[in-house]
C-alpha cells in the first residue's frame, strides 16, 4: 500500500517536472502580451516610431527606462535588406537588435559605432549570402548585421542625462531611418566610380 | 477503481506541481547564470541569444525588451542587505558607488515594471543628475516622504524594486563578483 503511494507520488513528481519544462518552453511561442505582440499595433513594419515616454499611466513596454528616448523600427525582412541610420545624441545612443521572441541578438552604442551617425544593413543569412564579394569589399565600412529572424524589432534608444536633454535625444531618435533596401540587379560589372566619401569625425 | 483514482491523483499531482512550479519561476524571475553582487543581481545572459529557456518565457511573459549585452547591463534589486524586501513605507538608503560604466541610470518600478505616480514626477536618477559627495559616492534616499538631497519618491507603495542599469560598461557574462564591481549599499532607515 504505503509502495502503491510512493510509485504515484513520484510518478506525479516527474510527470509534473515535464509538464514544467513543456510549459517553460512553449511559453514564448504561446504569449500574447510579448513586447512585439505590444508593438505591433503602435508601429507598421519597416518604419521608425517614436515611442511615448513611459509614465505612471501608460507604458507601451514595463521596464522602460524614463531617462531614455526610444523608437523601434519593426522589420519584416521579406522584402529585402534594411538600411538603418540613426544620428547619435549628445550623450549616448544605443541601437539593439532583437528577434521575433524578443531576445537580444546584437547591440551597438555610439562609441562602438565611432561616428555620428549609425549605419548599418540589416539582413537575414540568406540575403547575406547573395551579396557580391567585391561589394562587401568596397563597402569595407559599412557595417552588416545578420538578423536570425525574417521579422524583429530594433529599438533606438537615446539617453538624456539631465531632463533638460530629452528633446535633443527626442530629436536624435525620431530622425532615424530604416527603409528597405530595393534589391540591386545581379551581376553587373561595377564600372561606375563611387564619389569619394568625405572622411566623418572620429569621437 | 482503485487504478482509476491512483492515475488520477498522480495526473492532478504533476498538473499542480508542473504548472506551480512554472508560476513560481516566472514570477521570481528565476534564470541561469545570475550575477549576484550584494543585494543586486543581474542576468547579462539573458541580453543575448544564449537566453536560457527560462530567461526566454519570463521575457515573454513580462513583454520587456531585455537590456542587450553591447548596450549596458541591468542590476535589479527587490530587497536591502539584511534581506528585508523593499517597502514603499520606509525610507531605504542606496549609498555608494557603482561599477565603471559611461552613464548609469536607478529606477524605481512596481512589480509589475510600471512607473510609480508621485507628486514630482521623479523616477529615477542618472548618473549625471545625482548629487554626490566629495569622494564622489552618492546617496539616495528612497522614501515616501520629501528629503533633502537625492529623493526617490516611493509613492507610498508596499513592494517595489530598483534597477541598476550601467551603459557602456566592462560588466557583463565574464564578471564576477569582487573589488572592481563595487555595488552600492542598501539599508532600511526607518519604517513607520
Amino acid at each position: 500500500m504505503i509502495l502503491r503511494w510512493a510509485l504515484l507520488i513520484f510518478g506525479g513528481l516527474l510527470l509534473g517536472g515535464i509538464v514544467h519544462l513543456a510549459a517553460i518552453i512553449i511559453l514564448p511561442r504561446t504569449a500574447t502580451q510579448d513586447a512585439f505582440a505590444r508593438l505591433t499595433p503602435i508601429a507598421p513594419v519597416n518604419t521608425i516610431v517614436a515611442l511615448p515616454a513611459p509614465t505612471p499611466e501608460k507604458a507601451v513596454m514595463p521596464f522602460m527606462d524614463p531617462a531614455f528616448a526610444s523608437a523601434v523600427c519593426r522589420y519584416d525582412l521579406s522584402q529585402g535588406p534594411l538600411k538603418l541610420t540613426v544620428p547619435v545624441s549628445p550623450a549616448y545612443t544605443s541601437v539593439s537588435f532583437y528577434t521575433r521572441n524578443d531576445i537580444a541578438y546584437y547591440a551597438i552604442n555610439d562609441r562602438a559605432a565611432g561616428r555620428r551617425v549609425i549605419e548599418l544593413d540589416l539582413m537575414t543569412t540568406a540575403q547575406h549570402d547573395q551579396v557580391p564579394e567585391d561589394e562587401e569589399v568596397t563597402a569595407a565600412d559599412r557595417l552588416i548585421v545578420e538578423s536570425p529572424t525574417p521579422t524583429g524589432i530594433i529599438a533606438i534608444r537615446a539617453m538624456a542625462p539631465e531632463p533638460g536633454l530629452m528633446r535633443a535625444a527626442q530629436a536624435a531618435v525620431a530622425a532615424s531611418r530604416c527603409a528597405t533596401q530595393q534589391p540591386e540587379p545581379p551581376a553587373r560589372p561595377t564600372e561606375r566610380t563611387r564619389p569619394l566619401e568625405p572622411t566623418r569625425p572620429r569621437r | 477503481m482503485r487504478l482509476l483514482f491512483g492515475t488520477l491523483f498522480g495526473l492532478a499531482l504533476a498538473a499542480v506541481v508542473g504548472l506551480g512550479l512554472t508560476y513560481y519561476a516566472l514570477t521570481r524571475g528565476a534564470a541561469f547564470g545570475g550575477l549576484s553582487i550584494e543585494s543586486w543581481t543581474a542576468w547579462p545572459k539573458s541580453g543575448t541569444t544564449d537566453a536560457d529557456p527560462y530567461a526566454r518565457a519570463s521575457i515573454a511573459r513580462s513583454g520587456r525588451l531585455p537590456t542587450a549585452m553591447g548596450d549596458g547591463v541591468s542590476f535589479t534589486l527587490t530587497s536591502d542587505d539584511d534581506g528585508k524586501s523593499l517597502d514603499g513605507r520606509c525610507e531605504v538608503v542606496v549609498s555608494g558607488v557603482t561599477p565603471a560604466a559611461r552613464f548609469w541610470t536607478v529606477t524605481l518600478y512596481n512589480r509589475d515594471g510600471g512607473l510609480v505616480a508621485n507628486s514630482t514626477n521623479r523616477y529615477g536618477f542618472t548618473s549625471q543628475e545625482v548629487v554626490r559627495h566629495a569622494d564622489g559616492s552618492f546617496e539616495i534616499v528612497v522614501a515616501p516622504r520629501a528629503n533633502p538631497g537625492n529623493w526617490l519618491p516611493t509613492g507610498g507603495v508596499e513592494r517595489y524594486e530598483l534597477i541598476l542599469r550601467l551603459y557602456d560598461t566592462a560588466v557583463g557574462v565574464s564578471t564576477k563578483a569582487g573589488r572592481e564591481v563595487p555595488m552600492p549599499d542598501v539599508t532600511t532607515r526607518s519604517c513607520p
